[in-house]
């Protein structure tokens, strides 16, 4: 009992409840004072709330300790394990500044978050099972459809800073990230920012879909306003996991490593960071736009003056404003979600295929481009929004050129796999099945980024199956791969291949079910984000397949968790390099002792040389085992 | 390698890691206040409201200034100067609470509120966006004025202070643009 209110974990979810009411008390008291009625005003006091309470858990947390502790002139020497006095496991759910650690923290939240948007998917796609409502109302379905969206974009950038954070320091033999602490709060601040989003469910819910559409959102029930502030806090930790990458990567490397000999996933992880860092503002300021529209009306967005405005002449607000901000963060936000999976696929084929990768260069700078090019293509979304018309074609070629350093990584995957000698463990089989599963959507891209034919695919299930082709084959199969591939290294046992297997088949075969039908459905005129459908649409069997389809992959999703959680416990231990690696992870003991490496790395050959006779990577001392 | 080369050899390492984040941080920024100024440009186009133009002239030379004492701090304190330093930051301050001054009770006490369409919106989205950063910045110099006092820099070793009058240059140079887009670009409407 002692231990588990010592555990920074529960410490910072205390600090949150309180927080959060003291935010209450603190907007009810002012307005006590100034004599307002009602005293109780719900949207200012959860606002004000909901930010005290995020203040409060990363208090409670610890993960502003060390900078207090600055400010007020201490020295805050680095500490390694476990705090004194306490077992091993508690680092887990504590302020922990190693690097592993915070992957490890990273990749678990993101699967519990990962099972809260999957729950809300599941209830919504029973309700579409016929048409009419049979088990909730539209505003509890439309307020699923939104929180799923976003619940799984948390999901996502939680993933990525997994991978990332665990994985870029041991690849560019650093001895963790260049800001130990920073990273450590870019972690936490997703835990309340987490609850937010879950609590906005409950709190009146939201209408808007996650993209958050005044003048809908500005009228939109309480959810609405926690919602924003969640997403927002999301984007802070985008920001410094961004530039903490950025700085790692470029200052930590050993002087043999230049940039072409980086293993070519931290040159994902570099495009996802520059997205992250610079666009991720933009989201941030739309959504404390409206904020401060919704409590103070400033009408940023809102088209009609009042009389005030009119006396002074004033022009008017804009919603499509809120568009053009919007998007220039989340069409970016697309490549934050999709380069560290590519740069998956890209480490893990040569490994399978025992062959050098194929155009390591244009794979790397592929990335940078894709990463820069997002930036010029956000209006692709807007072609029915009313906005100028000049602005389509532009937009339009621009997002058709995407595909070009797109196809670039495709072309090197099949140069990778051609004539490799090749095995396949699970890790390879989710490789494949991202690449297939992010071919379709990259099929499905281009009719919607074509003026003439998606003014009838805009908002319709095309557009549903398109992101989630890419969000599947970009992000959730690599995620899987990783897991399975690193599974070994983080835990030092070995997973059950059977039940790997039977994972992927079910996820692969679920999926492409899932997303044909919805490509389908659209094809046919369902629109997106409505609770309910005319049964002579004849969508009703489609709709069927999705759901069941959609069940499936839940299920194969469960005996994932499973095969870790019982393999992580009990199962054989692992080999060092199982998969013959040549990355300098897999040359040091598994799990990887608390200093990953004994003396500093030295480059002294290509990354992937696979299957060339005595050729060499890094060469090292072995760290001691134990530790 | 004798123990005090190390330590300086690490606060080496540390500091470039820490300049190159902090730049980076400023270019993050500069992405939302471009995106503060696109939607001054969008909405307001190629007219503004009319503001108090003495107010404006005065914050800005105001800000100004407490960007060369700022520098003035700094340079006091590699020169071992600490009496100049000190007092530098103090002025500092008050040249940023005289400006926070002149905007919120100038500024915001002038004839539109914040409701008032997209002048109103904008005007105190702008203004209130860079009054937040200019409190950071004055409890950051407060903080680093504090530390200062109890001897903590040195004229070779004080990162706190170099990241204090970066960001408070940085700061300044926002106010660089905001003023012309607030004040002077545009046509005045009444
Ligand atoms: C890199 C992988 C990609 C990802 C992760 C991705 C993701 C997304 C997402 C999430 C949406 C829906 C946003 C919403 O309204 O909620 C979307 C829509 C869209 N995508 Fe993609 N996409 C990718 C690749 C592409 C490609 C290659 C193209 C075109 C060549 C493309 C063109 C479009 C267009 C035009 C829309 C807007 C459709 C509409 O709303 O009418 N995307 N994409
Ligand atoms: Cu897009």
């Amino acid at each position: 009992m002692r231990t588990f209110f010592k555990l920074g974990f529960v410490r910072g979810l205390l600090g949150q409840v309180l927080g959060t009411l003291l935010g209450m008390g603190l907007v009810t008291g002012m307005r006590a004072a100034f004599g307002y009625s009602p005293l109780w005003l719900a949207e200012p006091a959860w606002v004000i709330g909901g930010l005290l309470g995020t203040v409060g858990f990363m208090v409670g947390v610890g993960a502003l300790t060390d900078w207090a502790k600055w400010a007020g002139g201490l020295a805050t020497p680095m500490h390694h394990g476990a705090p004194a006095g306490q077992p091993e496991w508690t680092r887990y759910f504590a302020v922990d500044l190693s690097h592993k650690v915070i992957g490890v923290q990273y990749t678990v939240w993101g699967i519990f978050v990962l099972l809260v948007g999957g729950l809300l998917a599941g209830l919504f796609r029973v309700e579409l099972l016929q048409p009419g409502m049979q088990y909730f109302t539209t505003d509890r379905y439309n307020t699923m459809i939104s929180a799923h969206g976003i619940i799984m974009i948390a999901a996502i950038l939680l993933g990525v800073g997994g991978m990332i954070n665990y994985l870029v320091p041991l690849m560019i033999g650093a001895s963790d990230m260049a800001f130990p602490r920073l990273n450590a709060f870019g972690f936490w601040i997703n835990v309340p920012a987490s609850l937010l989003l879950i609590t906005a469910m409950f709190v009146g819910g939201w209408d808007t879909g996650w993209t958050a559409y005044p003048p809908n959102s500005l009228r939109t029930a309480l959810g609405g306003p926690l919602f924003f502030l969640g997403f927002y806090t999301i984007g802070i930790s985008s920001i410094v996991g961004g530039l903490n990458l950025l700085v790692t990567v470029f200052t930590m490397r050993p002087p043999s490593m230049n940039l072409f000999r980086m293993p070519i996933f931290v040159w994902a992880a570099v495009g996802t960071s520059i997205l992250q860092l610079l666009a991720t503002q933009l989201v941030g300021l739309a959504m404390l736009m409206l904020i401060v529209e919704r409590s103070l009306g400033m009408g940023f967005f809102t088209p009609v003056l009042n009389e005030a405005a009119k006396a002074l002449n004033s022009p008017p607000g804009d919603p499509v404003l809120f568009q053009h901000l919007f998007w220039f963060y989340s069409h970016p936000a697309v490549y934050v979600f999709v380069l560290p999976g590519l740069g998956i696929i890209s480490e893990l084929l040569p490994v399978f295929a025992r062959k050098p990768l194929f155009g390591y260069k244009w794979i790397a700078l592929s990335s940078i481009g894709i990463a820069f090019l997002g930036f010029l293509v956000w209006a692709h979304h807007m072609f029915t929004s009313g906005m100028s018309n000049y602005l389509r074609l532009p937009f339009m070629y621009a997002t058709l050129i995407i595909a070009v350093p797109t196809g670039v990584k495709f072309f090197s995957w099949l140069g990778t796999l051609w004539g490799g000698k090749l095995t396949y463990p699970t890790p390879m089989l989710f490789v494949l099945g991202a690449i297939s599963v992010f071919l379709l959507g990259g099929l499905t891209g281009p009719p919607a980024a074509t003026i003439t034919t998606d003014l009838y695919l805009h908002d319709t299930y095309w557009v549903v199956g398109h992101f989630h082709q890419t969000f599947f084959g970009g992000f959730m199969f690599p995620f899987f791969a990783a897991m399975y591939y690193w599974f070994p290294k983080v835990t030092g046992r070995k997973y059950n291949e059977a039940l790997g297997k039977l994972h992927f088949w079910l996820m692969v075969a679920g999926f492409w079910v899932m997303s044909l039908g919805q490509i389908w459905a659209g094809l046919r005129g369902m629109r997106r984000r409505i609770a309910d459908y005319d049964p002579a649409l004849g969508v009703q069997n489609i709709q069927i397949g999705i759901t069941v389809a959609a069940f499936v992959i839940a299920f194969s999703i469960l005996i994932a968790l499973y095969n870790f959680i019982v393999s992580a416990r009990s199962a054989e231990v692992a080999e060092r390099n199982p998969w013959r690696s040549r990355s300098p992870e897999w040359q040091i003991p598994s799990p990887i002792p608390e200093h990953s490496y004994a003396a500093p790395l030295a480059v002294v050959g290509e990354p992937y040389d696979y299957g060339l006779p005595g050729s060499v990577y890094v060469r090292m001392e072995l760290a001691g085992a134990g530790d | 390698m004798s123990g005090s080369t190390a330590v300086h050899g690490e606060y080496r390492a540390a500091l470039r890691n820490n300049r190159l984040g902090l730049w980076l941080f400023f270019l993050s920024e500069s992405f939302l206040f471009i995106g503060i100024l696109v939607t001054r440009f969008y909405l307001w186009g190629n007219t503004r409201p009319e503001l108090n133009q003495l107010n404006g002239l005065l914050v800005t030379i105001v800000l100004l200034l407490s960007s060369f004492t700022m520098n003035r701090a700094e340079t006091a304190l590699v020169q071992n100067d600490r009496k100049t330093f000190l007092n530098s930051l103090l002025v500092t301050v008050v040249l940023g609470l005289l400006f926070l001054a002149g905007v919120i009770v100038f500024e915001w006490g002038g004839h539109i509120r914040p409701s008032d369409g997209a002048y109103g919106a904008v005007l105190f989205g702008m203004t209130g966006m860079h009054a937040l950063h200019v409190v950071s910045g004055i409890v950051f110099i407060l903080i680093v004025w504090n530390n200062g006092r109890r001897g903590l820099y040195s004229s070779e070793q004080h990162w706190g202070v170099e990241a204090c009058a970066i960001w408070w240059h940085y700061v300044d140079l926002v106010w660089v643009f905001f003023y012309p887009a607030l004040y002077l670009m545009g046509q005045a409407i009444r």
